[in-house]
């Protein structure tokens, strides 16, 4: 197809797909902020709105690693029990005798980063298809941080960073201030870096991106890297909050949430397409779904058929915009 | 050419798309047993016509389209199979896991009470295969089959549904010289019982080979049609492009030969499986040509001197001084820059803006402390390629996938202009290209050959590399199998580079006949 007249549908349709890609899930997010508030009249309470950041903060945070993995047209499965490990690991090393105060929180990012690091090298290095990778470190993660702490709850009552979990700053939540700054920061590399970019270009054609210099392996360990540290970075926060990390239970199907929210947010499954902010209002729409449907009184399993139905509608959008998109 | 009626005749045909038209009160007949090649630029409008006549667009109220000298109801693909009519589109839309028969009636399976008769398709497909002289079986996947074979089998399937018409759109694009012939050798099968063939191509040598008349479409409009004797490329391409082309081609440069201006030399390269021990010489201001049959291995060859694959043996020098690279980004450095014959899988960002594509491959040498990204310099860069190669664009901003075949070329050209390098590589660069920005293309060649820069240029059409370059390798079966140079005021000879591609100098036209040669304009 490359007549004249489709390459004028094509620009008409690329500027209502930039429309729908910029817009995003915004009006899907206000009208259910506004439904649950004339639903319960509670909803939209300041009380209630910080409850609503602090649990979406650490769905927000390892989104964002998610959103730079399939932004290259990947996937990790493994950010759950990553996030697992690395709460273990955190609160583990904050009960080390006579070890530095924050010495937990180093340990949680640092497991966080290695587990990414290795996803990272064996799909870029060895070249193996990142579901099948990073499903492998799903099952192998999880069994490392139960490992962790021989199959059991680990406790610190008086966790030195617990305030990250439960304390707020002028008022907002620290958790939610953590959530906010990777959003930022990732916009940041996403969209003024020349990486961002590159990571754009692998995931829109990975082929094209090495025949035009860009260092395709660099790329792939690089996202991988920052999904597992933000995991680990998960596992803190989860740490923080609960004063105790259990390597069973923690983190069980939050890659699910992570990729819900990227996919609602717009990112394209097969790459190339997306944003930050995009996954930000993604990962907004699940942690209001959730408390609208508790406070609503909604039973819990009803949350979840509910909560399912809204990932397939997203990815009938994003099939959608790909069949919409400016291919010609 | 038949004098009878016609069964298939398409009258006054307009279509629009909002305010653009894209078909202006268009005809076109076509005979059983004829085939009709239709020509025209992209965007002509030719793909929108036969979009009308497979019901998948229905027209502007006042045309119509008998078919058989019945009045055929239009925009509805269903009745428009019914009538007889059949497209091949280029790209095939088989079920690859499938086996031929389950392709041939796909969608319209032969069953029993909702179970299928699989015996019984795989016995009614024979016939049709027979028919065609293939030598695959209705049992075997069509995995296993190659993209011309592929083709047979969408063939296979229009004559199952017994067509009376058979609309190929470029089929042979993705297909080699052998596999070209037995289409051809089908297609001659199947004027001889009775099916009307209208075929669009943008290759002269293969309307001169198969077709009955051609008619050209141009700006959505009909321009004319000429018969078989009245055929004559230059006149084709004239009523294609709607003005003289006595300057279709440029060729300004003067290459210099003296061995210290040696840019890139070859030497011995080799990968093993499709390249073995090729060697050559590219000088400053050189344009050297690389013909032969697809699958001689000539794209390979590019890759392996740009590092995109990796090389068994050989050496790649620039300026005397070994580089080899061993990735695309070594080569890049060492200013070495390849262009992609696919560039739509293997080039560009489709989802990108020019801007981005454009700068590409300099983002990390324009970026700022911190790797921090320089947009205003990648605008300004998309800018003035914007205006150097006369790129189409409304806006740098605009994405790439929604510009034409000729414009994305240019962004793709442009990229790897950015880079400043010494070396072109460049494989079939007026591939899928209309001819007005062909001919930009060739001017930009021969402007940056002016400029010293050393190219060599892969293509499968000879009278550009006649038109266009100094020298020509020909290879065949991975080897280099022999060079035609350009004398002073004699261009390169066609039927030589014929001879070595082939490898039968003696059926093909030898030396003697190579003398005469018929050059390009």
């Amino acid at each position: 197809m490359s007549e004249a007249t489709m390459e004028d549908a094509g620009r008409k349709r690329g500027r209502a797909k930039a429309l729908i890609t910029a817009l995003g899930m915004l009006p899907v997010l206000i009208l259910l902020a506004v439904g649950f508030e004339l639903l319960t009249g509670k909803f939209l309470s300041v009380n209630n709105i910080s409850i609503v950041m602090q649990q979406a903060s650490i769905n927000i945070v390892l989104a964002a690693g998610m959103t730079f993995v399939i932004l290259t047209g990947g996937i990790d499965l493994s950010v759950g029990s990553i996030l697992a490990a690395s709460a273990m690991a955190a609160v583990i090393g904050s009960l080390w005798p006579g070890g530095l105060a924050y010495l937990g929180i180093a340990a949680g990012l640092g497991l966080g980063l290695a587990f990414g690091l290795i996803n990272g090298a064996l799909i870029a290095l060895l070249r193996l298809p990142p579901f099948i990778v990073t499903l492998g470190a799903l099952t192998a993660v999880r069994g490392v941080a139960r490992l962790l702490g021989d199959d059991t709850t680990v406790f610190n009552s008086n966790l030195p960073f617990a305030f990250i979990g439960n304390g707020t700053f002028l008022g907002i939540p620290w958790l939610a201030i953590i959530a906010i700054a990777v959003v930022l920061i990732s916009w940041f590399v996403l969209r003024a870096t020349v990486l961002g970019t590159w990571i754009y270009a692998v995931g829109g054609n990975q082929e094209a991106a090495r025949l035009t210099g860009i260092k395709v392996s660099l790329v792939i360990l690089f996202v991988y890297g920052v999904s597992g540290l933000l995991a680990g970075l998960g596992g803190v926060m989860s740490a923080a909050r609960l004063y105790a990390a259990n390597g069973l239970q923690l983190g069980q199907a939050y890659e699910l949430d992570a990729i819900a929210a990227v996919i609602l947010g717009g990112t394209s499954f097969v790459g190339g397409v997306g944003s930050i902010w995009g996954t930000l209002i993604g990962a907004l729409i699940i942690a209001v779904l959730s408390n609208g449907l508790i406070l609503t009184g909604v039973s819990d399993i009803w949350q979840f058929i509910i909560k399912g139905l809204v990932i397939i509608v997203a990815v009938a959008l994003d099939r959608y915009r790909l069949r919409g998109g400016a291919r010609t | 050419m038949t004098t009878t009626a016609p069964v298939l005749e398409m009258r006054g045909i307009s279509k629009s798309f909002g305010p653009v038209q894209a078909l202006r009160d268009v005809s076109l007949t076509a005979h059983a047993g004829e085939v009709h090649a239709l020509m025209g630029e992209n965007g002509a409008g030719k793909s929108t016509l036969m979009k009308i006549l497979s019901g998948a667009h229905a027209p502007d109220p006042g045309g119509e389209v008998l078919v058989g000298g019945e009045r055929m109801p239009l925009g509805n693909p269903k009745l428009a199979k019914a009538h007889g009519v059949a497209v091949i589109y280029q790209e095939l839309t088989l079920a690859p896991n499938l086996s031929v028969a389950q392709n041939v009636f796909l969608g319209n399976e032969k069953s029993s009470r909702g179970i299928v008769n699989r015996r019984g398709m795989a016995a009614a497909t024979r016939p049709i295969l027979d028919r065609l002289g293939v030598s695959f079986r209705p049992d075997t996947k069509v995995a296993r089959l190659s993209l011309g074979e592929r083709q047979l089998v969408e063939i296979a399937r229009a004559m199952s549904t017994n067509a009376r018409i058979i609309v190929m759109d470029e089929p042979t694009t993705s297909l080699s010289s052998r596999e070209t012939e037995k289409l051809f050798a089908v297609i001659a099968g199947l004027k001889e019982q009775g099916i009307a063939i209208v075929y669009i191509s943008h290759r002269m040598d293969e309307i001169y080979q198969l077709a009955d008349r051609c008619s050209v479409l141009r700006d959505g409009a009909y321009v004319g049609t000429l018969s078989r004797d009245e055929l004559d490329a230059s006149r084709l391409v004239s009523m294609m492009v709607g003005r003289d082309l006595s300057t279709f081609y440029k060729k300004d440069h003067k290459p210099t030969e003296a061995e210290r201006d040696v840019v890139l030399a070859v030497e011995g390269l080799s990968d093993g499986v499709e390249v073995f021990d090729c060697s050559f010489k590219v000088h400053k201001g050189e344009v050297l040509g690389i013909a032969g049959l697809v699958g001689s291995g000539r794209t390979e060859l590019l890759r392996l001197i740009y590092g995109a694959d990796p090389a068994t043996a050989g050496r790649v020098l620039l300026d005397g001084a070994e580089v080899t690279p061993k990735t695309p980004r070594e080569a890049l450095d060492h200013g070495i820059v390849y262009l992609t014959e696919d560039r739509k899988a293997l080039g560009l960002f489709l989802d990108m803006s020019i801007s981005d594509n454009v700068s590409m491959a300099v983002a990390d040498r324009d970026a700022k402390a911190g790797g921090v990204r320089n947009f205003a310099r990648a605008a300004e860069r998309a800018r003035s390629a914007i205006e150097a190669l006369s790129i189409r664009a409304p806006s740098a901003s605009l994405t790439v996938g929604a510009l034409s075949g000729g414009n994305q070329q240019k962004v793709l050209l442009a990229r790897l202009l950015e880079t400043n390098p010494r070396v072109l590589l460049l494989d079939e660069p007026t591939r899928g290209v209309d001819v007005g920005a062909k001919s930009e293309i060739y001017r930009l060649i021969d402007g940056l050959a002016e400029q010293g820069l050393a190219i060599v240029m892969v293509s499968s059409e000879l009278p550009e590399i006649v038109g266009v370059a100094d020298r020509c390798l020909v290879m065949r079966e991975g080897r280099i199998a022999g060079e035609v140079a350009a004398g002073p005021d004699k261009p390169i000879e066609q039927e030589a580079v014929m001879a070595f591609s082939t490898g039968a100098p003696g059926e093909r036209g030898g030396a003697s006949l190579a003398a005469r040669g018929e050059t390009g304009r």
